[in-house]
């Protein structure tokens, strides 16, 4: 009946063909025309995930490792699937109760989602992770993962080995790009210096995750991974078992000890005082072992063999001796009548011996350490008629001094080091308005002045003695595992120094000679080791502080450098204590003590008594407990001022009762994340203030 | 007719139409299989186990099958016989829905019998199917009277609103597929006219501000006054005919479709219609409709996740697609809804712009194929039926289609033969099935 209506069967045709046209052309826009989606479905799938190798191992020189690797375990939780876990087993186990740990899944929960996994407890201690381990199948949704972890088996060279830690926002943008959040770096010591050879290559792996962003397996099977390579190994010249000795000798002190090998500049054993134990700064206390040492006044993380710098005193006699040979401005032979004190200049300069002789010619005046005799010299290098000017003296004074090393970086391979200072033609123009002459600064002579200058370089300076005349720059690492030309790093550790050309070996005899009497005769006695001929300078010098408004003397600092064997140097020591007197008390048996130890390989039985007593005295002068109060009070007072918590200014306020006697109370012990915010909003540059120090 | 008694039923069965349903259901299988499979499943087991998703329509598939042939094997004029029978039964089956539904998914249509759901609402497009048939080739119908087309209406109308009723808007958009039946069996166009406009009025209301809205349909209807007045006498009907019309456009405007939101549509299919045209739902607060938000797990993502997903998905199969198994987005669950009503995105996935086409290809052919076979039969309710499951065909397709690829909101319905899920296939197979037999007996005259 309808068949007049058949043409409508070809709209209805039409119809279905057009809505399938509509339909591929806007599948052809989506498919074809539009590339983004192929990348969005990316951004969905695949998640790059970044392996890190293990970092190099740090070996001393007899293939010890001085900083290791190793495993702990984090506590790992996925919060949906952690829901029918033994919770009260799990708090007892942590210690925590069930507030903290809701609190804590609460946290995981925002922070990486319900469906990954998220850190609960980081840094197991042994203990902990045993129990946990055994007890992991009542807690579904937990897991202990391994954390590889920097450790320092021979609880040695913190200051040396540096350590890790989170790369921050600066670290990040000086790197460009290279290091992002989260990555370990190296953040002192040769962590820091060789970070791009121990740090290895990381490597990427792809991986898939579904629509709850849980990973389920590699993308394309691995094809497009790149493997993680391990960090290199560093070799060095540090003697674990002397690095040991130099530290416990210098705890409980104020110093440095620095003990390196003359004819390769490698650095044995380098100690600061007071030092602290690695492996504080790597386990799970360590946020809060940093925070605490962080605000001591004394400044345990300071490595003052780098960054003390202190006026060499007498232990710079050697040095100035060597100038004046060099520029021919005295001999062998030269000699001065000094009978307790210079004249030559307005000022008058006393010398600590009174009889007649004591400094007839050069070996005798080391010896006995003459300070005429060292400040004539002085005055004759500036005053050396081939320059017709003291300021082309002083110049040329300067040149010599930052031949040797001073006065600038001398470049060890550790950061932050400290230059010291060698005084220059400008610093006096400003100070004394152009105006001056060789008596105005004739107390550098006898390493007084402005002159200051690291234990590290004055060790170096002994090498100088003790080589006769040139040095390597000193250094820790000999030699980085698979060495490529590309490793630019230990090439400037290499070249040697010949920094002294006009004085020949038997000059450098008689200053060697005399600087084997002040062990053999003089006053170094204490550092002599029988068949072992030392040569050896002491050097003491004064200082002061002020606190409350009050200047204090201080103690002298106890300055000790000598090398040994004489014929054949092996060893250069160099020792800085501070506050602790003449340079014979303390400073010459710590340097004695080394000495022996590297040399003989032990110390006789007699000295170790000496080396149980130097190891336990402590002479850390009061006023540090004073400063450490003011520090923590006025700490304490800001702290209110910013967040006007009176949880630590309360303890400071005047109170009637019995508490107000005890004045000094040991520094505060405050919770970790305070005192992080504390150190980043008020003590970010906290290592200056040693510089004030001696 | 002596013939008819011949023992082969394969006699005048269409192959053709059996190829192309095997080759969408082995598309079908292959798609699931590859959302569901997990590198390292062992195939040949898992596909016998009757446990994983592409095994469990493995067996739908076999039943389907059996039902095709017992289908095939049954008298036409047992489907003209039953015709009404079965509509009343269907009809029966939804009003039994209100007292008897259980909230499966969050709707309100599936009745649970012991472990099997019942969505009566997905029988009813094949009995409508049928029973239109039935009305359209009745010799007393005269198709030419409005009474008829009225009637014709309410047959799919009927069900519709039940449908609606039970918030299944989705399902109840099927059932107007049928107005290309009654289109195709002499319609006035006028009313495809009327109902064009209708639409286009709803997606203005839906675009533009409804007071400039209303005012531009004042305009419109002054114009109309303004051209009309010249070329008619009858003054006086143009001006009641076009206030008439006006009145009614800014009622639908302005109270039917607000009601529409608020009242009857839930509030996630409102958020995804907005969320199509990319505006911001204004009738969020407003809706009444209770029940479960949303059926599907949000996982607290906004209302057009699955469609971005989805395109996401599509788009990064290019030009040949990525391959076999290695689809991102489809195996790792990124869109919802994979095996069943987002099936497709698998495929554009997989095999990229040039494996939609073949797809396209295959169910163009199909719906092309169901058409000729209509034009050929010589009985009218044939006729009339293969049109209907052409529509149904088509406005499944469609639908779906457009959905996956961001032009149409996203409403619950399967693509025929790909999608997994038991009712759909057997649904879907024995609508075509009974349409082979018919079209086997084409020499006949059924009523």
């Amino acid at each position: 009946m309808s068949v007049f209506n058949q043409s409508r069967s070809n709209i209805i045709r039409l119809i279905f063909l057009g809505l399938f046209l509509i339909i591929i052309v806007q599948l052809f826009n989506l498919q074809v025309i539009q590339g983004k989606y192929k990348q969005l479905a990316m951004d969905n799938a695949v998640f790059a995930k970044t392996r890190y190798p293990d970092r190099g191992i740090i070996y001393d020189r007899k293939n010890r490792p001085i900083l290791n690797n190793t495993i702990m375990y984090d506590l790992v939780v996925v919060p949906k699937e952690a829901k029918k876990t033994d919770t009260f087993g799990l708090c007892e186990i942590l210690g925590i109760d069930t507030a903290e740990y809701n609190k804590r899944i609460k946290e995981a929960s925002f922070k990486n989602g319900p469906y990954r996994p998220s850190i609960f407890e980081d840094l197991l201690e042994p203990q902990l992770q045993a129990r946990l381990d055994e007890n992991i199948w009542k807690f579904p949704g937990f897991a202990l993962v391994e954390r590889p972890v920097r450790v320092y088996p021979f609880n040695a060279a913190a200051h040396i080995m540096g350590y890790i830690g989170e790369a921050d926002s600066t670290i990040i943008k000086r790197s460009g790009g290279f290091y992002h959040m989260g990555d370990y770096v190296g953040r002192n010591g040769l962590e820091a210096y060789y970070e791009r050879v121990l740090m290895g290559q990381r490597g990427v792996e792809f991986l898939l995750k579904d629509n709850k962003n849980r990973l389920v397996g590699n993308y394309e099977k691995g094809r497009y991974d790149t493997p993680a390579i391990r960090g290199r190994n560093l070799h060095t010249y540090i003697d674990v078992e002397l690095q040991q000795l130099a530290e416990k000798l210098i705890s409980g002190k104020l110093g440095a000890v620095v003990a390196l090998d003359p004819k390769t500049g490698g650095i044995l054993a380098m100690a600061s005082g007071p030092n602290y134990d690695p492996n504080t700064l790597t386990g799970p206390n360590k946020q809060k072992n940093y925070g605490r040492m962080v605000l001591d006044v004394k400044a345990p993380l300071l490595n003052r063999a780098i960054q003390g710098f202190y006026p060499p005193g007498s232990t710079y006699k050697p040095l100035g001796a060597l100038i004046g040979l060099d520029e021919g401005v005295i001999t062998p032979a030269s000699g001065i009548g000094c009978t307790g004190a210079y004249y030559g200049c307005n000022k008058v300069v006393h010398c600590t011996e009174h009889w007649q002789g004591h400094s007839a010619n050069l070996r005798l005046s080391i010896a006995w350490s003459c300070n005429s005799f060292f400040s004539d010299v002085f005055r004759k290098t500036i005053d050396n008629p081939e320059y017709h000017s003291s300021r082309a003296g002083l110049i040329q004074w300067t040149n010599y001094m930052h031949k040797f090393g001073l006065g600038h970086r001398i470049g060890v391979d550790l950061p932050s080091e400290i230059g010291g200072n060698v005084p220059d033609t400008t610093q006096y123009d400003k100070e004394y308005h152009r105006s001056w002459n060789s008596c105005t600064m004739v107390t550098i002579g006898i390493g007084q002045d402005k002159l200051t200058v690291t234990p590290l370089q004055m060790a170096n300076s002994m090498a100088i003695v003790a080589n006769k005349g040139y040095y390597y720059i000193p250094h820790f690492v000999k030699n980085i595992e698979n060495e490529t030309e590309k490793d630019t790093l230990l090439k400037k550790y290499r070249e040697k120094h010949e920094v002294l050309t006009h004085i020949p070996n038997d000059v450098y005899d008689i200053v060697q000679e005399g600087m084997q009497d002040v062990v053999d005769h003089g006053t170094a006695q204490v550092a002599r080791i029988p068949g072992i001929n030392m040569c050896a300078k002491t050097g003491t010098a004064e200082n002061k502080t002020v606190l409350d408004g009050r200047v204090i003397q201080l103690k002298d600092n106890s300055m000790f450098v000598c090398f040994a064997p004489r014929e054949d140097p092996k060893i250069c020591v160099a020792v800085v204590v501070q506050n602790a007197g003449f340079g014979a008390s303390w400073a010459a048996p710590i340097a004695s003590l080394m000495v022996e130890k590297y040399l003989t390989d032990s110390i006789r039985a007699e000295r170790l008594p000496e080396i149980k007593r130097i190891a336990e005295a402590n002479i850390i002068p009061d006023y540090f407990e004073r400063l450490q109060y003011k520090t923590d009070s006025v700490r304490a007072y800001k702290w209110f001022n910013l967040t006007h918590d009176s949880d630590y200014i309360k303890k400071y306020l005047p109170r009637r009762s019995a508490k107000k006697e005890n004045r000094a109370p040991a520094p505060v012990a405050m919770k970790p994340e305070k005192d992080k915010m504390i150190n980043e909003n008020l003590y970010a540059k906290r290592s200056t203030t040693d510089k004030r120090n001696p | 007719m002596n013939n008819q008694r011949n023992p082969t039923i394969s006699k005048g069965v269409d192959s053709t139409l059996i190829w192309l349903y095997l080759l969408l259901v082995a598309i079908g299988l292959m798609s699931i299989f590859s959302v569901t499979y997990r590198e390292g499943d062992d195939v040949l087991r898992s596909f016998l186990n009757f446990k994983t998703e592409y095994s469990k329509q493995l067996i739908f598939f076999g039943a389907s099958l059996l039902l095709g042939l017992f289908i095939l094997l049954t008298d036409s004029k047992f489907f003209t016989a039953t015709a009404n029978i079965w509509y009343a039964f269907g009809v029966l089956l939804l009003l039994l829905v209100f007292p008897f539904h259980s909230n499966v998914r969050g709707t309100e249509s599936i009745i649970k019998l012991g472990g099997f759901n019942l969505q009566p609402a997905e029988l009813m497009k094949l009995f409508v199917c049928l029973a239109l048939a039935k009305y359209l080739s009745r010799v007393e119908t005269d198709f030419n009277k409005t009474s008829s087309h009225l009637m014709a209406a309410g047959i799919l109308l009927l069900p519709a609103l039940i449908t609606i009723a039970q918030h299944e808007t989705g399902l109840a958009l099927v059932f107007f597929a049928f107005f290309l039946v009654m289109f195709r069996e002499g319609l006035p166009a006028g009313y495809l006219v009327i109902g064009f406009s209708l639409a286009v009025l709803v997606v203005a209301t839906l675009l533009v501000d409804k007071n400039i809205l209303a005012v531009i349909i004042l305009i419109i209807a002054l114009l109309t006054i303004y051209f009309g007045w010249r070329f008619t006498r009858q003054r006086r009907e143009l001006i009641i005919i076009v206030s008439l019309v006006t009145v009614t456009c800014v009622g639908v405007q302005r109270f039917a479709v607000p009601f529409i939101f608020t009242h009857v549509l839930k509030g996630y299919q409102v958020e995804r219609i907005f969320s199509l045209i990319g505006r911001e739902n204004p009738y969020a607060k407003l809706n009444t409709v209770k029940g479960d938000d949303e059926p599907v797990d949000k996982k607290g993502k906004d209302t057009d996740y699955n469609v971005r997903q989805s395109k996401i998905a599509i788009g990064s199969g290019g030009f040949v697609g990525r391959g076999f198994l290695k689809g991102t987005q489809t195996r790792f669950e990124f869109v919802p809804e994979q095996r069943t009503d987002f099936i497709f995105c698998t495929i554009g996935e997989g095999f990229g712009f040039l494996g939609c086409l073949g797809v396209l290809g295959i169910y163009i052919f199909l719906l092309l194929r169901i058409v000729n076979i209509a034009e050929r039969q010589r009985s009218v309710f044939s006729r009339c039926y293969a049109y209907g499951v052409a529509s149904v065909f088509f406005f499944h397709i469609a639908i779906n289609i457009c959905m996956t690829i961001g032009l149409a909101p996203v409403i619950g319905i399967p693509l025929p033969f790909i999608s997994y899920g038991g009712t759909s296939l057997l649904s879907f197979t024995t609508m075509l099935f009974i349409l082979i037999r018919l079209d086997a007996d084409r020499q006949m005259v059924l009523r």
